[in-house]
């Protein structure tokens, strides 16, 4: 149990005023260090239990726990274990990239010293050093991308969500964010990873969780599920799992 | 700490990269209190220096009429146009359009034999009662035909209500003439002469006026002691406009969430917004009354004179600025959009001023409206203001108006902080 970064238990959620839960006798166990992927159809549940982890969404029903501790009852101290990157662009677009990095840095409980020491590393590493003094609203996608990324490790977390984090990218940012990534997992940062890019997915990810309908319909390595349900490749799995109709 | 103070400066500096809204901030108050003292003083002027257009028709063909023409024209408030050769009624109200009058005034045909009939019926009836012989025989009053006064729909009822007075002043002025005229030359059987009419009838007794002040000062209350100190907290709660809509966009953005799911409480966030907005605020005061003071007479408007008590003028600015942010705070956690927020904020800000004595004195509310009115953090306000610009009052004498400001303040926070529990914020 110790080595576990995540354990959910039991857990239903639905949104206020909609019929229907969302999440029912939901259970996971994601291990510390491991790079974990959840797939699923559009509206599976997938940002949703991303919202439930990350404390922003609340649950009645159920528990939640973070490296062992209960996200309900945590303080806001315990939210410098984990880092997010969400779907949409979270930082202030009129600001610079050193600016947001400054910001975020401070409200991640880092001090000037160790702000100045990351954002240089950062912008270093994720290819953004010669744009630090522009505003970020006029990055491009990947460049967006890449600092949205930047802003959710300033702080060293040691769970990384990922909401789609290369959504929209070309290729070169693509493989620079996954290259990026793989490193900060060796480093021993658990990555909990939700994408429709499955090839993405293949190349990443140690173990994964179909998610539909607020059920886990199949947990295991890639290797084991494609040979489970004789299938060769991530996106025929997907399909044999999920089916052909649309999702909206 | 740094947290606190690394807020401050991403809130700075997201300001200064906005300069519509920094124009909007400093350009349009500034631009409302220039506007409002004009068109306050302006109204001043209208009655001492302007002067007020009125056309007189004078049907009256003997020599009352043209006195009480002469007699309006000393009071100094009109600019008068005689009407000349004989019109219609009917005409007058195209001629006041034509001519931009506001009032006109007709003398009726019979209205020197009016005041002569009625001046020598006062003056027989005293003569009996003093025992003496004069004309006494009851004279026979002719038909009354009124004095007929015309006015623009625009005009307002206090401003006719002065009309009325300044006419019926002058009204009496020539009657009382008559009155003497005949007294007199029944006692002494000759005309009164010149000197001993223009004595009797306009050598009044002086007003002088003297503004009631707590300090025993005698400066003398100007437009720019009412109106700069009463807008500048308007413009100063008009902060909502920006405020509560940074509110709304930052809780609407992206960077929200990733603010919630890091190791600081959100209340830091509003603790800077306050900090950072009460700044503005103190600045635009601080413009404001320097353009009060230094710009106005260039102008021609009259200067805003400080008052003595600065520590006093401070402290209010303090409260009234606090009050304000916490105002626009509060609008900004429960408006759902901008759009919420921008009009509920205008229009409830609006409403405040109207209720807190901004846009009618508060001695002029119906009683009614006054518990509301103390409901309006601009009313303390602006009492404190007052206070302090017009009676030259201190600290002491406005502690009063402090606290009420104080505990409205401390409500408002209340408010916003079980709003941000309701919605899961904090």
């Amino acid at each position: 149990m110790s080595n576990l970064a995540i354990q959910i238990e039991d857990l239903a959620f639905s949104y206020p005023g909609r019929s229907g839960l969302c999440l029912s006798h939901f259970n996971l166990e994601i291990f510390a260090g491991e790079r974990f992927g959840l797939f699923g159809p559009n509206g599976a549940g997938k940002t949703t239990l991303m919202h439930l982890m990350t404390g922003l969404l609340h649950y009645k029903q159920g528990s939640i726990r973070l490296l062992g501790r209960d996200v309900k009852k945590h303080n806001k101290a315990f939210n410098s274990l984990f880092g997010l990157v969400p779907q949409d662009f979270s930082f202030y677009p009129e600001l610079s990239a050193v600016e947001n990095l400054s910001f975020f840095g401070a409200w991640s409980g880092l001090n000037g010293m160790e702000i100045k020491k990351r954002t240089d590393e950062l912008l270093e590493t994720l290819g953004l050093n010669d744009y630090r003094s522009m505003p970020v609203g006029k990055f491009s996608g990947g460049m967006k991308r890449r600092i949205n990324l930047a802003i959710a490790v300033m702080h060293h977390p040691q769970i990384l969500f990922l909401d789609e984090p290369t959504v929209g990218v070309d290729v070169q940012t693509r493989h620079a964010i996954i290259a990026y990534l793989k490193y900060l997992n060796e480093k021993g940062t658990t990555l909990v990873y939700t994408s429709h890019q499955l090839n993405e997915a293949e190349e990443l990810c140690e173990r994964i969780a179909m998610i539909d309908e607020g059920n886990i319909i199949a947990i295991d390595n890639l290797e084991n599920l494609l040979n489970h349900h004789q299938q060769e490749g991530l996106e025929g799995l997907f399909l044999t799992l999920t089916g052909k109709a649309y999702r909206d | 700490m740094y947290k606190l103070w690394a807020t401050i400066v991403k809130d700075f500096r997201l300001l200064s990269r906005d300069r519509v809204g920094l124009i909007m901030m400093f350009a349009m108050p500034i631009l409302l209190v220039i506007v409002i003292t004009s068109v306050q003083n302006s109204t001043f002027e209208l009655v001492n220096d302007n002067k007020i257009s009125l056309i007189i028709y004078n049907k009256d063909s003997a020599q009352q009429g043209l006195k009480l023409i002469q007699t309006i024209e000393k009071i100094g408030m009109f600019r008068i146009l005689v009407l000349p050769g004989k019109q219609q009624e009917k005409e007058i109200p195209q001629l006041m359009h034509a001519k931009d009058a506001l009032v006109a005034l007709e003398i009726p045909e019979n209205f020197s034999s009016l005041i002569e009939t009625k001046a020598k019926d006062i003056a027989g009836r005293s003569l009996k009662d003093f025992g003496l012989e004069g004309d006494t025989e009851r004279s026979v009053l002719p038909s009354v035909s009124p004095l007929i006064l015309y006015y623009h729909p625009v005009l307002q009822q206090s401003f006719r209500q002065s009309i009325n007075g300044a006419l019926e002043s002058a009204l009496q002025v020539i009657q009382g003439d008559e009155i003497v005229r005949n007294l007199y030359s029944a006692l002494h059987e000759k005309q009164i002469p010149a000197t001993l009419e223009n004595d009797i009838l306009h050598s009044q007794v002086p007003i002088t006026e003297i503004p009631v002040s707590r300090g025993g000062g005698r400066n003398i209350p100007n437009a720019s002691q009412h109106n700069v100190p009463a807008w500048t907290l308007f413009a100063m709660f008009f902060i909502v406009i920006s405020l509560g809509s940074s509110v709304v966009r930052e809780k609407k953005s992206g960077s929200f969430m990733r603010l919630r799911t890091l190791p600081t409480s959100y209340m830091t966030v509003l603790f800077s917004k306050q900090i950072t907005f009460l700044i503005i605020a103190f600045l635009q005061t601080a413009v404001i009354f320097a353009i009060g003071v230094w710009l106005f007479p260039h102008i021609g408007l009259p200067a805003l004179n400080m008052p003595s008590d600065l520590g006093a003028l401070l402290l209010v600015t303090l409260i009234c600025g606090w009050c304000a942010v916490s105002y626009s705070i509060c609008v900004g956690v429960f408006a759902e959009t901008q759009e919420q927020a921008n009009g509920f904020g205008a229009i409830s800000i609006i409403i405040l001023a109207a209720i807190g004595g901004l846009l009618v004195p508060s001695f002029a509310m119906p009683a009614s409206f006054h518990p509301l009115m103390k409901m309006s953090p601009l009313h303390w306000g602006l009492e404190a203001y007052y206070g302090l610009f017009l009676e030259g009052g201190n600290l002491h004498d406005i502690m009063m108006n402090i606290l009420s400001l104080l505990v409205i303040t401390l409500l408002i926070q209340l408010i916003t902080y079980l709003g941000l529990k309701r919605k899961n914020l904090i």
